[in-house]
């Protein structure tokens, strides 16, 4: 498979059908897996690296979910291209900055992504839509469980998988999703949220993973912690931690739609202004609006078939995929109009938002997204 | 800046401490400064606070030269890095990591997926050990007949585990 190819598919979890869609974008499982007795790639030298990924790709490409893969050597990418699959979550930026000695193999759905001496030796990932958090678990698990049969991986009975840092070490375990929480946020009570959250050791991130701002109203949780809890508990756990949280963010829009409408539609009629006439927009505010517009979507100001392009708009005005797209490397300024100028003509149709389908349905008391069970 | 303890988060608690006229300054993450009870200013020693290191350097007072076998990795690389330089490490600088490891994770025993290997290794190992038990006790009762056949099933057992 080729990289074009990547570009113009989206990836499955970005086509957002998986359950609490609305609120959870997706779901991730990564396992940080090593080589008994090898250097890991931080301490290894340039020969031993190379040495271990050559040991590790082949493994890694002959896995029947592998097949029809993208498989690519780091040096081999751009810089934007890697840019481009930081932007989708299907690798790290700490990989991204790999070169030589490290690579990186995806499947067509883009469901599962190995990374070859990243920190690790391997961190396996699968990435799916909504909130479905153990079968993510359990395609990485399986994918583990066939490589340990080829490759023999480090371990301590009693310590678990060894991990090059000592926070991974145990499980070797991190699982995540990405929440979206307009509402939260709005209603000022996602401080409180995020308290609670890290209270009972669960991490709560930005965007793109640690040490990153929160944009678009999106929030990464996930476990802090790998040692002396089960996997399928961890999973459990951070499930049921967002349920709640998927609650208290449907309170939310409850408690605006009820209290502070004016604040609301004020928001809504503002991002749509904004998005639909704009001519230079940064991708913060890119974010920041369309998260509004999506939360218009879920409130039902604006029509359910509208969902798809504003999911769409999230990941293709990020800066790496607006150049892609263009075919052509833009500064800053540049990117700003073009960004602002694909905005404005996928919302041309958009219809304006309809404030009294939102009153209506609140009125009726439906809940706009009904529980599903993972 | 990363904490000092964990060297893996963002640093968000800034402590500084003067101890016998000298200065110490400490950089920690909200869970470790959770984790060390820094809240509570009157129940923690700067000291105490730099547990991993701490650990760190009374290894390196112990065997300055201290390597990894394996990778030649040294507890000084560990406190530039905060990441180890391979999976023997673990074992060469257990002593300190074990106070590090107990202030960051929930537990200090893994209790999850293990390779399968790992099982197999693991029961071959507890046989082991209830046979040489066995064997001692033999070898005291000279029961040397009981002895040689308990001897002959260890060497039988490592046999097995080298495969």
């Amino acid at each position: 498979m080729k990289f074009a190819n990547i570009m113009s598919t989206g990836g499955e979890w970005l086509r957002g059908e998986g359950p609490h869609h609305q609120i959870v974008i997706s779901s991730r499982v990564r396992l940080a897996r090593n080589l008994k007795q090898r250097a890991f790639p931080g301490w290894a030298k340039k020969a031993e690296r190379t040495q271990i990924l050559e040991l590790i790709k082949p493994r890694v490409e002959e896995l029947p979910e592998m097949q029809d893969s993208f498989s690519e050597l780091l040096q081999d990418l751009s810089a934007l291209e890697k840019q481009v699959l930081v932007e989708r979550h299907l690798i790290s930026r700490e990989h991204a900055a790999k070169s030589v000695g490290s690579a990186v193999i995806m499947n067509r759905r883009q469901t599962l992504s190995i990374m070859i001496n990243e920190e690790d030796h391997l961190r396996m990932q699968s990435i799916r839509s909504g909130l479905q958090l153990k079968s993510a678990f359990k395609l990485v698990d399986k994918v583990d469980s066939t490589l340990e049969g080829k490759l023999d991986f480090a371990y301590d009975a009693r310590l678990g998988y060894l991990t090059a840092c000592p926070t991974n070490v145990g499980t070797g375990m991190r699982a995540s999703a990405m929440l979206h929480l307009p509402g939260l946020v709005l209603s000022e009570m996602i401080n409180q949220v995020i308290q609670a959250v890290n209270k009972i050791g669960l991490a709560v991130r930005g965007l793109y993973g640690e040490g990153t701002e929160a944009m678009g109203n999106l929030f990464q949780i996930s476990n802090q912690t790998t040692l002396g809890e089960k996997e399928d508990e961890i999973v459990n756990r951070l499930s049921k931690v967002i349920e709640t949280i998927i609650e208290k963010e449907h309170d939310a829009r409850q408690m605006l739609i009820q209290k502070k409408s004016n604040t609301l539609w004020d928001q809504i009629g503002r991002a749509y202004g904004v998005l639909t006439f704009a001519h230079a927009m940064t991708s913060k505010e890119a974010l920041n609006l369309l998260s509004i517009i999506k939360l218009g979507v879920d409130l039902g100001a604006f029509p359910e078939d509208r969902r798809l392009p504003i999911d769409e708009l999230f990941i293709d005005t990020q800066p790496a995929h607006l150049q892609k797209s263009s075919q052509q490397k833009l500064n800053a300024e540049e990117r700003d109009h073009l960004r602002a100028q694909i905005i404005r003509e996928r919302l041309r149709a958009f219809p304006k938002p309809d404030i009294s389908k939102v009153a209506k349905e609140s009125e009726n008391g439906s809940n706009p997204e009904p529980p599903t069970n993972e | 800046m990363l904490c000092d303890v964990c060297k893996c988060n963002d640093a968000t608690v800034f402590l500084t401490q003067i101890l016998e006229g000298k200065m110490q300054k400490v950089n920690l993450c909200d869970a470790c400064s959770k984790e060390k009870g820094v809240q509570d200013p009157t129940g923690f020693a700067l000291a105490d606070l730099l547990l991993g290191i701490g650990a760190a350097e009374e290894i390196e007072k112990g065997a300055p030269s201290q390597k990894c076998p394996i990778c030649g990795f040294t507890q000084a690389d560990f406190k530039k890095t905060g990441r180890l330089g391979c999976s023997v490490c673990y074992v060469t600088f257990a002593e300190g990591l074990g106070s590090l490891l107990k202030a960051m994770h929930k537990g200090t025993e893994h209790v999850g997926k293990l390779p399968q290997r790992a099982h197999r290794e693991i029961e071959l190992d507890d046989r082991m050990r209830s046979l040489a038990e066995d064997l001692e006790k033999a070898v005291a009762e000279e029961n040397y007949e009981n002895a040689a056949a308990l001897r002959d099933k260890i060497k039988q057992l490592e046999h097995e585990k080298a495969v």
